[in-house]
């Protein structure tokens, strides 16, 4: 084809998606090249993983522009755009636990013999060729199910490349991944660029991104706003246009006088997900929890709250120890949780504000055992209020509130059982830009009137731009302990991906020589 | 390759080690053991269970029914859904069946298996039609309907049914004829099961059943014709239950309003009792005929035994109970042995060692 030079594989330009009342995306634009490996770079919720759904057919776009290969294309489904030539692996794996790690990658696809027969012997010898290819050794006929995140990375990576696919979407892959894995996943990229084909690079990790890709695009607050070559520029150009204002004026943390102990965390320890945590969080202090998805922070913090068990290790409050796998005993001794999915775990998505405020005081406001929502009103009332929640009604379903609102309501629900320690889980995520901020002060006030306050947080700057003290957590373990005044995003990275080559060893498994 | 290479440790048995030891601790073989161990008791105490032509003509035939069930249900459940509607579709098909002999007295047996079979699947397009495009769980949907069908019957047949003597001797002989020993209708049911045990097994489409039920998110994500196939897996199961009905009418010759009511259930715990998982993505529809099969020998054991009629029921109740504790068990033990491992290979790898290129 002589036209083959110039037809860029993707083409996006102003594409834009809502939900609700939430823009995701406002114009987000894109274009990769054949025989390129191209970065999308910027905060979390800069509107990456949108924009790559869109490709990937999960969402539809709006309005705006979507070429493939030179074509309009308008996916409306992920089976639309796989078989397009599309390839995309998510952030988070997506596999079939119950089946072989071979039936995963080849699903839909599985080699066939004569009558259309599943050819099962060829169908594990190809996954064998694949991961051979990846340079690991994976038994293709093991179920799914118990694979670490870096393993079950390591099969999406495999399917994506039996795919055979015109261009290849990377949803921050080397998240879970150590720095072996990373060369290898990186040989395996250069080798399909080589081969003509177009790769987008999601990831956090500047030197990943300048070691690896050719061309670099930043997305800000869903939207566009340059694409530069790689040996055009430099990391602090690229972190600038990231970020796009100060820090400062994002987070408006108030220092708060530092109390007494509040948290006590000791020796925590549960097989398989983290290991020895020991930790105290003291009154008026914010302590970020930061790490990479998939180390362990909101494991750690759901085993405090009493969620989930652990195998060794005590927890106390005050001085007074927290029994293991009891929430009730936790919310009694004044600890308050607000989880990372609040649509799934925070909140009655169903139910109304007034019921969702008041559904952990229910006790208290029970007269003779009968709840009445007129008490339940006059309870969630006042929180509600100082909250500025923005309801029409106490009554509004909490379904059609906006993610910012939902999240005050949550927070709302436990403030009502006047916590001494708050645990918070990726406060901010899916909130627009300027309720952000409402939900940063608050946190702040409580820090001053000498609440004790656990935050995790995925977003480097909120966490740096927030806490007093931030603890990194890499692969179950905590690495770190910052204080506000040390604490930069190159000292929290360091710390959360010390497995990655740049990191000096510890004494860890790491030190064991090969 | 060099141990640094390695992420996760392959299985290092060999193929036929490998075959042999997940053939024991397969459910199937747990089953299969368990209904040998009770006719062997059953027969010690009263020989006539297997070595008389009427106990081994029973023991073989009377589970053909409910084996059918099972496997539609095994289908079903594969993709987490269920269908409580297949008693009332069987006893549905089978009073139709009955009334067109009646009106057609001329008809050949095997047009009843075809009107059967179309039947069926129609009641189950309707309810997988619910299911998959309604978005409502599958046990509300098929228990509606489940009422729905049965009062459809009720409403035509009233007190009427249809008697042995409405079929055509030809149909009626299929309940009674044998082949080698083994009853017609026995065979025909273990067609039925080979056909779609083989389905499930060897096809794409069959597979992604497995896939859908083990993760639907991850199958929508995954690009995978969800609605269709569940679609597909309830009219299979409709299909199955409109068969069961002709069996039933050729079995027992009058079909009356009651005809297959509860028998959904039976099918529901025969599957679990074979392994089929509740949650979907586990199980075989070999396992579920084997659960049939020992539901129904341990309802024809018991009263041989001397067993009252009360137990029985609790037998069955406990069966069920016991699968889906040895289930989550084994999940749990299985679950902890896997993070061990990935634990141990951990340490066992160093990661910030450069390994030599693979390449």
């Amino acid at each position: 084809m002589p036209s083959q030079t110039v037809v860029p594989v993707l083409e996006l330009r102003d594409v834009a998606k809502s939900f609700g009342a939430v823009v995701a995306l406002r114009s987000g634009s894109l274009v990769v090249e054949r025989g390129s490996i191209h970065a999308l770079v910027g905060e979390n919720g800069a509107g990456k993983s949108t924009l790559v759904k869109v490709v990937a057919g999960v969402h539809r776009r709006d309005s705006g522009v979507f070429k493939f290969v030179g074509d309009d294309v308008d996916f409306s489904s992920t089976a639309a755009s796989k078989a397009a030539g599309i390839a995309v692996i998510y952030q988070e794996p997506t596999l079939f636990p119950d089946l072989s790690v071979a039936e995963n990658i080849f699903m839909g696809r599985q080699p066939l013999l004569a009558g259309r027969r599943i050819d099962y012997g060829r169908m594990y010898a190809e996954a064998e060729a694949l991961f051979t290819r990846l340079g690991v050794q994976v038994d293709p006929r093991r179920p799914a199910r118990g694979l670490s995140i870096a393993d079950q990375q390591v099969i999406e990576i495999a399917k994506a490349i039996s795919l055979d696919a015109t261009l290849l979407v990377m949803d921050e892959p080397t998240a879970a991944l150590s720095g072996v894995e990373v060369d290898r996943l990186f040989a395996i990229a250069r080798q399909l660029r080589d081969e003509g084909r177009g790769l987008v690079f999601i990831s956090h990790r500047f030197d990943e991104v300048f070691d690896l890709c050719d061309t670099i695009t930043v997305m800000r607050d869903g939207a566009y706003i340059s694409t530069v070559k790689t040996e055009e520029t430099t990391v602090n150009e690229i972190v600038a246009k990231m970020v796009g204002r100060e820090v400062a004026e994002l987070f408006p943390k108030v220092a708060a006088e530092i109390g007494e102990v509040v948290l006590e965390v000791e020796g925590l320890t549960s097989a398989g997900v983290f290991h020895d945590v020991s930790f105290n969080v003291r009154a008026g202090e914010i302590v970020g929890l930061a790490g990479l998805v998939g180390a362990g922070r909101s494991e750690i913090a759901r085993a405090v709250f009493g969620v989930d068990g652990y195998d060794a290790g005590a927890v106390r409050l005050g001085g007074q120890p927290i029994k293991p796998r009891n929430p009730r005993s936790a919310i009694r001794a004044g600890v308050a949780f607000v989880p990372e999915d609040r649509r799934k775990q925070g909140l009655v998505i169903d139910d109304s504000v007034a019921r969702n405020i008041a559904s952990v005081i229910r006790n208290g406001l029970t007269k003779v055992g009968v709840l009445t929502s007129s008490a339940e009103n006059k309870a969630a009332g006042p929180w509600a209020a100082k909250l500025e929640v923005k309801t029409g009604a106490l009554d509004m379903h909490a379904a059609t509130m906006s993610g910012g609102n939902q999240q005050k309501v949550v927070i709302a629900k436990w403030l009502a059982t006047n916590p001494r320690l708050l645990i918070i889980d990726e406060p901010t995520r899916g909130i627009d830009v300027g309720t952000k901020s409402e939900v940063h002060r608050l946190l702040s006030d409580l820090a001053g009137q000498g609440m004790a306050i656990l935050m995790i947080s995925s977003e480097l700057p909120e966490v740096l731009g927030m806490a007093d003290r931030v603890l990194v957590v890499c692969e179950g373990r905590i690495t770190a302990d910052i204080d506000r005044d040390d604490a930069t995003a190159e000292a929290v990275m360091h710390a959360a991906t010390r497995n990655s080559s740049t990191t000096p060893a510890t004494p860890s498994s790491s030190e064991i020589p090969a | 390759m060099s141990n640094e290479n390695t992420i996760i440790h392959p299985s290092r048995a060999s193929g036929l080690t490998r075959t042999l030891s997940n053939l024991l601790r397969s459910r199937e073989i747990a089953v299969a053991a368990v209904i040998v161990v009770i006719v062997v008791l059953t027969t010690l105490k009263s020989h006539g269970f297997v070595f008389s032509s009427d106990g081994w003509r029973n023991l073989l035939v009377t589970p053909s029914l409910l084996i059918v069930l099972a496997v539609g249900q095994a289908a079903v459940i594969i993709t987490r859904n269920v269908d409580l509607s297949v008693g009332s579709t069987l006893g549905l098909t089978a009073y139709l069946v009955g009334k067109v002999f009646i009106a057609n007295p001329g008809m050949p047996a095997f047009m009843a298996f075809v009107i059967g079979l179309a039947f069926g699947a129609a009641l189950g397009l309707i309810n997988g039609v619910l299911v998959a495009f309604g978005r409502v769980p599958a046990m509300v949907i098929t228990l509606g309907t489940l009422y729905i069908y049965r009062g459809v019957f009720l409403s035509w047949a009233g007190s009427n049914r249809v008697n042995a003597s409405d079929f055509p001797s030809g149909f009626n002989s299929l309940g009674t004829n044998s082949l080698i020993g083994i009853p017609v209708l026995t065979i025909i049911a273990l067609i039925l099961m080979a056909v779609v045990g083989y389905y499930l097994r060897t096809a794409r489409s069959g597979r992604e059943l497995y896939a859908i039920g083990s993760d639907p998110d991850a199958a929508h994500l995954y690009g995978l014709p969800v609605t269709r196939r569940v679609l597909v897996a309830f009219v299979l199961s409709g299909a199955l239950a409109g068969l069961a009905g002709v069996i039933y009418a050729a079995r027992y010759g009058t079909v009356s309003s009651g005809a297959g009511s509860g028998m959904e259930l039976q099918a529901v715990g025969a599957a679990v009792i074979g392994g089929v998982a509740i949650a979907g993505g586990v199980g075989t529809v070999w396992g579920a005929a084997l659960g049939a099969l020992l539901l129904v020998t341990i309802n024809q054991a018991l009263p041989i035994v001397g067993i009252s009629d009360f137990w029985q029921k609790a037998v069955v109740g406990a069966l069920i109970i016991g699968a889906i504790v040895l289930d989550r068990i084994l999940a749990a033990r299985q679950e902890r042995a896997l993070i061990a491992a990935r634990d141990r290979a951990r340490l066992d790898t160093p990661t910030t060692v450069k390994a030599g290129s693979p390449a």
